[in-house]
């Protein structure tokens, strides 16, 4: 370890004292003998086998039938620590949609000059077909995924924000499903946070963002762009939980002035529609004409009220890397708040005297693509050769829009199993936060564990795990 | 003056398909430069609905065929009042900012031609008004791209129709949108209907030309294919960051796509308002 970096939090320890909400955990994995420990471990994988929860999270590709690891020990935060974040984690959440109302209306937060205009309307995300379209409740993001780390006691940053289709909340369900069966008395011992109620709010939120015209029960579905999709386990699961139907585009046509799915009795009305395919291939008439997974027609029938999207087409410009500087601003702006969650602070190569500061230091940086995710084509520079870095200040040079630099933060730690008992180990967390009538927010959600030792990178394509989180309840 | 349309277009197919859809843009709009009289878009046995003004200010309608079906037509008829503004378009209501028409498009994606070509026709012209330097971009690309039908089709993009050097008004209004973002000037595509010669002869298309955006005027047309802005003899239709996106037209057909014949025949001709 270079001498620069700061030291780590360790989430269960300060120093040789347990911290709060991890006592009964330290005392539940000493009384563990080893035998059971891997008898465990190999029971909570066939577990996970059984239920089919194969999947890359996040749209990372690779192998769909790849195990993702699963780290037994949990991660806790006391409701203290949680309080702190639901409030950060709602006001964000508002804060985005709030913005993606504007920009596609007047153009407010543009007009008073808080955020650039090209970073909005000469974004790619930045859709135009539906420029003056107020979808239902003027949401446009209803399922907003948050990744947070933690550096410090009280130290939360935001490191992204995801407004589109944010994937990897059935692990958050299941995680808890597997603990609840394998360790029953953890349960008994400590007063945790149920999460099962995701899949009701998740239902109600659908349901309350129907079309105006919609006088009945809303009639939701799950649009999935087939099962060999990576993350298709996670849109049946949903479908399952929420007692909606999970269709493809093959099942939905639209006519007149509404979109219909085909069943046996005949076509039947659809009212919502979560859909987990990207907005580019929803409608062949609107986007991508080659596009096979979508519904031709549907934007037609979005356009004039006749059915919900969610997300909103054009929900993506709120969530690029380089608008997420100024989410901060959103929240004075829109809000009349201070941000409770900060922002990791973020140099844009786009701008000279960034630029300049980050080609400098880039040893001590990570530097990302604007539009990449999964962990891919990002430098971190710490843990990188000279030539490495070298090839990659070309890059930026080359491209400087394309990238943006963060400091190496030094990312909280929790324990985890690993072949000699347990070892501190990175993680982030990514909470869901539901917005339709009512914003809505199951506390925890997903923790991704960074298996390897002194890795910061908890993406499952490159060695990361999952964990069960608790919040502790009062 | 007076512009009476008839726009038919038909697609037949060899085998029957399973159903069609598409969307609509056949709707003018009313502006300073155009009143719309009358106008109608009928086809046979479709289901209409849908109907929605979009973000540019265009009227679109979704249209439906349940199969079999072999055969549909749509046909346009209208009337169409217009007046001579030199291409300006006013008082046209439409809700998308024109910064949002500085992003290319695969059909104008800028290559090395297409940025030497605008340099080229802006070269000391940096101090000119932007509507000039506007009309300096439409003639070097009605010089560098010959009107030659059955050189390029539809999917030709505007790099490709400059390096063949010829093309018909897609490929001219292609080519003038890639020039334009390059100078930084926002652009965009039309489509619409020209009454291009005293006979009422018959044409196998509708027109297209390009707009850009002169801060001092709003939004500017050129037809760099006539080489000139668009008169009292044009009609616009509806626009779009690309002939795609613009389209008249947007279908799709179901199940196994068979043989498809697509016959437009499109008359402008100009005449006396008719009897209310």
């Amino acid at each position: 370890m270079s001498p620069k970096e700061p030291p780590i939090f360790n989430e269960m320890l300060n120093g040789a004292e347990i911290r709060p909400g991890y006592q009964s955990l330290e005392k539940w994995y000493r009384s563990m003998p080893a035998e059971l420990r891997s008898l465990k471990q190999s029971e909570a994988e066939a577990l996970f086998r059984r239920v089919g929860i194969t999947f890359a999270v996040y749209g990372e590709g690779g192998d769909p039938e790849r195990l993702i690891p699963f780290d037994m020990f949990p991660r806790v935060l006391t409701n203290a620590e949680w309080r702190k974040m639901d409030r950060g984690i709602r006001q964000r959440a508002a804060a985005l949609n709030a913005f993606l109302a504007d920009v596609y209306d007047r153009r407010e937060i543009i007009r008073a000059g808080r955020i650039p205009e090209h970073l909005v309307t000469n974004n790619e995300a930045y859709e135009k077909a539906v420029v003056g379209f107020r979808p239902p409740r003027g949401v446009f993001s209803h399922i907003v995924g948050i990744d947070l780390v933690r550096t410090g006691p009280d130290q939360f940053y935001v490191l992204e924000d995801n407004c589109r289709t944010p994937s990897g909340v059935s692990y958050m369900l299941q995680n808890r499903e597997i603990m609840m069966r394998m360790f029953p008395q953890l349960f008994l011992e400590n007063r945790i946070a149920p999460v099962d109620g995701y899949a009701g709010l998740l239902k109600k939120t659908l349901a309350s963002v129907a079309p105006a015209k919609c006088d009945h029960e809303p009639n939701i579905v799950i649009l999935t762009p087939g099962q060999f999709n990576s993350a298709y386990y996670e849109h049946s699961f949903l479908a399952d939980l929420m007692g909606v139907e999970l269709v493809e585009g093959q099942d939905l046509f639209v006519e007149g002035d509404y979109v219909w799915m085909k069943t046996t009795e005949g076509p039947k009305k659809v009212d919502v529609i979560y859909r987990r395919i990207d907005d580019a291939f929803i409608d062949p008439l609107c986007f991508r004409p080659e596009s096979m997974l979508g519904v031709p027609g549907l934007m037609n029938v979005y356009r004039s009220g006749g059915v919900t999207i969610c997300s909103a087409p054009g929900a993506g410009v709120a969530d690029d890397k380089a608008v997420y500087t100024y989410v901060p601003e959103m929240v004075r702006f829109y809000l009349g708040e201070e941000p409770v969650l900060e922002n990791v602070p973020t140099w844009q190569c786009a701008k000279a005297d960034d630029r300049k500061y980050v080609l400098e230091h880039l040893e001590d940086l990570v530097v990302k693509e604007v539009h990449g995710s999964g962990g891919y084509g990002m430098l971190v520079g710490p843990k990188s050769d000279k030539s490495t870095i070298e090839a990659f200040a070309a890059r930026i040079r080359h491209n400087p829009d394309n990238y943006i630099a963060q400091p190496t933060l030094a990312l909280s730690a929790c324990p985890t199993f690993v072949e000699e008992g347990i070892a501190p180990r990175h993680v982030d967390l990514r909470p869901y936060c539901l917005v339709g009538e009512t914003i809505e927010l199951v506390p925890g959600g997903l923790t991704r564990v960074a298996l390897k030792e002194g890795s910061l990178v908890v993406n499952s394509s490159q060695g990361g795990g999952v964990k069960d989180t608790w919040v502790l309840a009062e | 003056m007076i512009l009476n349309v008839r726009h038919v277009t038909r697609y037949l197919f060899d085998e029957p398909v399973r159903g069609i859809v598409q969307s609509q843009k056949l709707w003018p709009a009313s502006c300073a430069s155009q009143r719309v009289l009358s106008w109608a878009v009928t086809s046979e046995g479709c289901m209409r609905g849908a109907g929605f003004t979009d973000s540019a200010g265009d009227r679109v309608e979704l249209a439906s065929w349940r199969g079999p079906v072999s055969e549909i037509e749509i046909e346009v008829t209208g009337q169409v009042e217009t007046i001579d503004l030199f291409g300006v378009l006013r008082d046209h209501r439409e809700k998308v900012p024109p910064s949002a028409y500085l992003r290319a498009t695969r059909s104008v994606a800028p290559d090395k031609g297409l940025r030497a070509l605008s340099d080229e026709a802006l070269g000391g012209m940096d101090s000119a008004s932007d509507l000039d330097r506007a009309h300096a971009l439409c003639r070097a690309v009605s010089a560098a791209i010959a009107y030659r039908p059955g050189e390029t089709e539809a999917h030709t993009t505007a790099a490709e129709a400059l390096a063949g050097g010829a093309g018909v008004c897609q490929d001219h209004a292609h080519a003038l949108i890639a020039v334009a973002h390059v100078a930084g000037i926002p652009a965009r595509y039309v489509t619409g209907y020209l009454q291009s010669d005293g006979a009422g002869a018959s044409h196998e298309a509708s027109h297209a030309w390009a707009e850009l955006h002169v801060p001092t005027l709003g939004w500017v047309g050129f037809d760099p294919a006539n080489a000139c802005c668009p008169d009292e003899r044009y009609i616009r239709l509806g626009s779009g960051g690309d002939a795609q996106e613009a389209a008249p037209i947007r279908g799709m057909v179901q199940g196994a796509v068979p043989v498809e014949q697509l016959v437009v025949e499109v008359v402008v001709t100009a005449g006396q308002q008719q009897q209310q």
